[in-house]
């Protein structure tokens, strides 16, 4: 079993990650440091685990391995209600203080955007799945220019305050904003931990996954369903930060070469906290904080997808 | 018993196959034929459920194929379209082991393996059984597929153009295996063909469409005779015997 000699050192190492940023330079500081950072290290988990999932399950159900769910626009959706919110209320209000108020606003237009979208799309019957990324990233660059319209007039203080919702970042989230989405994402993989190996079948492309009779196109809807819950959690907590799902989701592709999505999905789950865990305490110690996580993150991302790109590209021709 | 009763599937305004009618001879080789763009494969794809008919119905035991469980009718029928395009690394194993998914849910099973084990033995792949799919050969690639097709067991295989960027041995190769499973394992095979000596030498009944619609129906010998093949392609076929096989001579007619 060379999967599973892979999987214990990628758990080991991710265990090491996470004791690493708790407890590293704690001394002893067990009433203030340890919870605040026990709360950090429960929002990278849950927003690394909650994005490789549903990158993973994305990149399934449209057999492309490199579009992330960010395509769908959600992540445009998050921007233009934080916008929204603070061009039209402004950072004193109850929509900016109130982290309850802020989490579930911006996660109930994401969720019920995606439905209405789905719902609009999967009427007419049987469209291809592209048809459905095409409508998606049109809408997501719509969403997108409205939202620059908006924060170029809006006042410069308030756009100081709202950019500080435009790039990932763990440093101040909500305890209980942190259970919650622990929550919503954990009843999520419950629902979604049956389908794995109908996953595996749907790989194989559509044909063959009806003649082997799985119901395909029933079950691309709900995996879209379960990707945009995922995200819109994911990304209501900390920001957007969806590109990363392309970097763990094929690495974990490349480090276990299998077509099992219970191996890939957990195996993607793990590298998302190395990598989330990992990165955000070389920010703090090594970095000092002169650095976000998601600009490294983006940097990196960058630089992969372009490889990836060339690799395909490649094998293709 | 699969029964098509009056199917239509409109592509857009454009009817592609239109009042089709045919029962299915249980455990013969029946074999659609006709012209480019007559229909075949989406007839095919509608008898198997990967499409749906616009009016009519398609029924297996009397019964609508929508109207039946994805899982059980996967027992039943089972279907091989031309291209099966991947986007995950397979040896040939792994492939015909999700074969048997309709049986195990993915737990492969001591039988399930068993069913694999004869499948891969039937397609001659034993020797290459580990290979991963993108480095075999196009002949291999399609006896992969078939084989995993034979470890779904359904008394009803449906196959879409299986010849396609075949050679002339490994045509009748395959050709061959499809005519064992009838004789020797009782099933039913439905066939899309192109090279219409292929349905004459191996099938047992002919549906020839065209436009949409049969202008022929029933057994093999009452179809290859240069009358009824007029009708089907317009063109002057001879169609001469030799070993008691009847072949047309369509190359400069």
């Amino acid at each position: 079993m060379r999967n599973r000699t892979k999987m214990l050192l990628l758990l080991g190492l991710a265990i090491l990650c996470v004791a690493l940023y708790v407890f590293y330079q704690l001394n002893g500081n067990y009433h203030y440091a340890f919870p605040r950072r026990l709360v950090k290290v429960c929002a990278m988990v849950l927003t690394g685990v909650a994005i490789a999932y549903s990158t993973v399950v994305f990149q399934t159900i449209t057999h492309n391995r490199i579009l992330t769910p960010s395509v769908m626009g959600l992540d445009a959706l998050y921007m233009l209600v934080q916008t929204i919110i603070y061009f039209v209320f402004g950072s004193v209000s109850i929509f900016v203080l109130n982290a309850y108020v802020n989490f579930l606003t911006a996660t109930a237009a994401m969720i019920l955007f995606a439905m209405i979208f789905y719902r609009v799309l999967f009427k007419e019957g049987k469209r291809p799945i592209y048809f459905l990324l095409l409508v998606g990233m049109i809408v997501g660059t719509f969403l997108g220019s409205v939202t620059t319209f908006m924060q170029v007039l809006i006042d410069p203080n308030e756009f100081l305050n709202l950019q500080s919702k435009m790039f990932a970042s763990f440093n101040n989230v909500n305890t209980n904003l942190v259970w919650l989405a622990g929550v919503i994402i954990l009843l999520t993989f419950i629902y979604g931990w049956r389908y794995m190996r109908q996953l595996d079948v749907m790989s194989l492309g559509r044909d063959t996954a009806l003649n082997l009779g799985v119901p395909y196109d029933k079950l691309v809807q709900r995996m879209l369903i379960i990707s945009s819950i995922l995200i819109a959690v994911s990304t209501a907590l900390v920001g957007p930060i969806t590109f990363f799902g392309l970097i763990v989701a094929n690495l974990s592709y490349q480090y276990f070469n299998t077509y099992k999505h219970s191996i890939l999905i957990v195996g993607s789950c793990l590298m998302s906290v190395v990598a989330l865990v990992g990165g955000q305490w070389f920010v703090e110690r090594v970095f000092n904080f002169t650095t976000t996580l998601s600009v490294i993150i983006n940097f990196i991302g960058g630089v992969y997808f372009i490889y990836l790109l060339l690799k395909e590209s490649r094998s293709a021709g | 018993m699969i029964q098509v009763k009056e199917i239509t599937k409109y592509f857009g305004k454009k009817p592609v196959v239109q009042d089709v009618s045919i029962d299915i001879v249980p455990q013969k080789i029946t074999s659609f034929i006709g012209p480019n763009g007559a229909g075949k494969s989406t007839l095919l794809s509608m008898v198997s459920r990967l499409m749906n008919a616009d009016t009519g119905e398609v029924l297996l035991d009397k019964s609508d194929v929508r109207r039946w469980k994805s899982e059980e009718f996967a027992k039943r029928v089972s279907i091989l379209k031309q291209s099966n395009f991947m986007n995950v690394r397979l040896t040939i194993r792994e492939l015909v082991g999700f074969g048997r998914f309709p049986y195990s849910k993915g737990h492969l099973k001591p039988e399930d393996e068993v069913k694999i084990d004869e499948a891969i033995e039937y397609m001659n792949l034993e020797d290459i059984q580990h290979n991963y799919l993108d480095e075999l050969s196009g002949g291999q690639r399609q006896r992969a597929f078939i084989a995993m097709v034979i470890a779904q067991d359904t008394e009803y295989i449906l196959l879409d153009e299986p010849l396609n960027n075949l050679d002339m041995k490994h045509s009748v190769q395959i050709m061959k295996i499809l005519r064992k499973l009838v004789d020797e394992l009782g099933k039913t095979v439905i066939i899309v063909l192109h090279d219409i000596n292929f349905a004459s030498v191996y099938s047992d009944y002919i549906v020839a469409l065209k436009n949409g619609r049969v202008v022929k129906n029933g057994p093999t010998q009452d179809i290859i005779n240069s009358i009824a093949l007029k009708e089907i392609y317009d063109m002057d076929i001879p169609v001469q015997e030799q070993n008691g096989c009847r072949i047309c001579v369509y190359f400069n007619s």
